[in-house]
């Protein structure tokens, strides 16, 4: 198993929020693991607790069978680099001030321009991208380099935190055919958070609802999307704009 | 032909947009689609006489039959917030941070003397009633966009321009403020900015699409969405729809 999650639990306790309860879950290596919720689920406190980024007040987060939340940063190291985050705004993850290269290399620690070449090939960017600096690309251009710099310490598992949601549709269409290439290329787990329910049916196999802190529903992709059981699972669904169903709606208007 | 609420002619800013026409009719939805850089939201600048000061326009923007551009800024500034509104994609940068939403909902009706009205009522008429002490930061996202809606439809204007007003938003929220923003638009023309297609297709009765500033297709939400003549617009309509590709 690559990630256990059990009863996990994160209480702020001056506001007193519950910002997550008695979240469990478990992700096999290879999987493409999607969270989907509204601002406030807890998604982004989930994704802390995973990358040991926090300490949940109860519960656990296991790596590779080995606990995480109880580990102290200095211990951390392997999972620094074994798991990698994605971020939602490319420009805000990105310092103005390095180089493509030296942002690319940094989680390696020391210069590699074959691995820069090499990473930059993979994410769709040509060479000379080395030697420019964040501002000089378009958004769409900008996440690839972050994904660059994820894949750099050649991670297990990579988390893709709202990655496409500042993107134009054609854009995001190519980062997430991207994504989906590089987790086969490299035998990633993904785990992909997102409030489109539309994009993570495109891009995962298994998906977990959450809402309020809770995991409300959870099952493979087809399972959760065509016979949702839970009534929010439904309600989300029902509100997605659904292009498909639209068009389907104005087709049907030309017949009559 | 009706008379157009709503009338571009050959609208051109600064190489940007080029050649830009197109008419919306009182009661009339039209969406704008086309990506980040097209011009979409210079359009809705250019009519609103908001464009940054580098910038001008040429062609012609007439609000009922009363030409705006060149017009001086005292006129503008009667017609803005009065006959023709704005709804932006950031309900948080609109808002003034350090005012009572109730002041901001209000001003509108002090400004064009709107007597008529009462600030208390339009927040109820967006289904915030009893909100009007509180600050922006204190309410959510969509309830900041409710606000928005509420100072734009204020004085019931004949035309309300919504650039990507659902886009920052969840999704069960973003189907509110649709409902609100067609609710509100009964009688008035509407042009509405986004990229979502689906959007697009729910709340439009006629699409313009744009392309490196300038319409390259342009017709009914169901010619332009189920039989689409340009090969961007095919492009759109490909990379919008997830489900085709699995």
């Amino acid at each position: 198993m690559m990630l256990e999650v059990r009863d996990l639990e994160r209480r702020y306790t001056r506001r007193d929020v519950h910002a997550l309860r008695g979240v469990s879950f478990d992700v096999e290596a290879g999987q493409r693991f999607g969270i989907v919720g509204e601002s406030g689920s807890g998604k982004s406190t989930l994704v802390r607790l995973l990358a040991a980024l926090d300490k949940p007040t109860a519960g656990s987060v296991s790596f590779q069978g080995e606990r995480v939340d109880t580990l102290p940063e200095r211990e951390l190291g392997f999972l620094r680099s074994e798991l990698q985050i994605v971020f939602q705004d490319p420009m805000g993850s990105l310092d103005p001030r390095m180089r493509v290269r030296d942002i690319i290399s940094e989680p390696l620690g020391r210069r590699n321009p074959a691995r820069v070449a090499e990473l930059l090939k993979a994410v769709g960017l040509s060479e000379d991208a080395a030697a420019r600096y964040p501002h000089q690309f378009s958004g769409g251009q900008r996440q690839r380099i972050s994904i660059a710099r994820a894949l750099a310490p050649n991670p297990s598992v990579l988390i893709a935190d709202e990655p496409v949601s500042a993107l134009d549709v054609s854009v995001r269409k190519q980062i997430l055919d991207l994504l989906a290439s590089l987790v086969e290329l490299y035998s990633l787990t993904l785990i992909f958070v997102s409030h489109d329910l539309g994009v993570v049916r495109h891009v995962c196999d298994r998906v977990a609802v959450m809402r309020r802190g809770e995991i409300v529903e959870i099952g493979d992709v087809d399972q959760v999307y065509d016979a949702p059981e839970h009534e929010y699972t439904r309600e989300l669904l029902a509100a997605a704009p659904n292009l498909r169903a639209e068009l389907a709606r104005l087709r049907g208007g030309e017949d009559g | 032909m009706t008379a157009m609420t709503l009338e571009v002619h050959d609208l051109g800013i600064g190489g940007l947009v080029r050649g830009v026409s197109f008419g919306i009719a009182c009661g009339e939805r039209v969406g704008l689609i086309g990506e980040s850089g097209s011009g979409k939201s210079l359009t809705a600048l250019s009519i609103m006489g908001l464009l940054p000061e580098e910038l001008a326009a040429s062609g012609s923007v007439k609000l009922d039959g009363r030409e705006l551009l060149g017009a001086p800024e005292k006129e503008l500034s009667r017609l803005r917030g009065n006959e023709m509104s704005m709804v932006f994609q950031e309900p948080m940068t609109a808002l003034n941070p350090a005012m009572r939403v109730g002041a901001q909902v209000a001003e509108p009706l002090r400004i064009h003397r709107n007597v008529g009205k009462h600030s208390e009522a339009l927040l109820a008429s967006v289904g915030l009633p009893g909100v009007g002490r509180a600050y922006p930061h204190q309410l959510s996202g969509g309830q900041r966009q409710r606000v928005v809606l509420a100072i734009a439809l204020a004085n019931d204007p004949k035309l309300l321009i919504c650039d990507e007003p659902t886009t920052a938003l969840d999704v069960t929220v973003q189907a509110q403020i649709l409902d609100l923003i067609l609710d509100g638009v009964r009688e008035s023309a509407l042009l509405f900015i986004t990229h979502d297609l689906a959007v697009v297709a729910s709340v439009c009765e006629r699409v313009l699409v744009m392309l490196d500033g300038e319409i390259v297709e342009a017709g009914t939400t169901r010619d332009v969405l189920t039989a689409p003549q340009h090969d961007y617009t095919k492009k759109l309509l490909a990379a919008s729809d997830l489900e085709a590709s699995r």
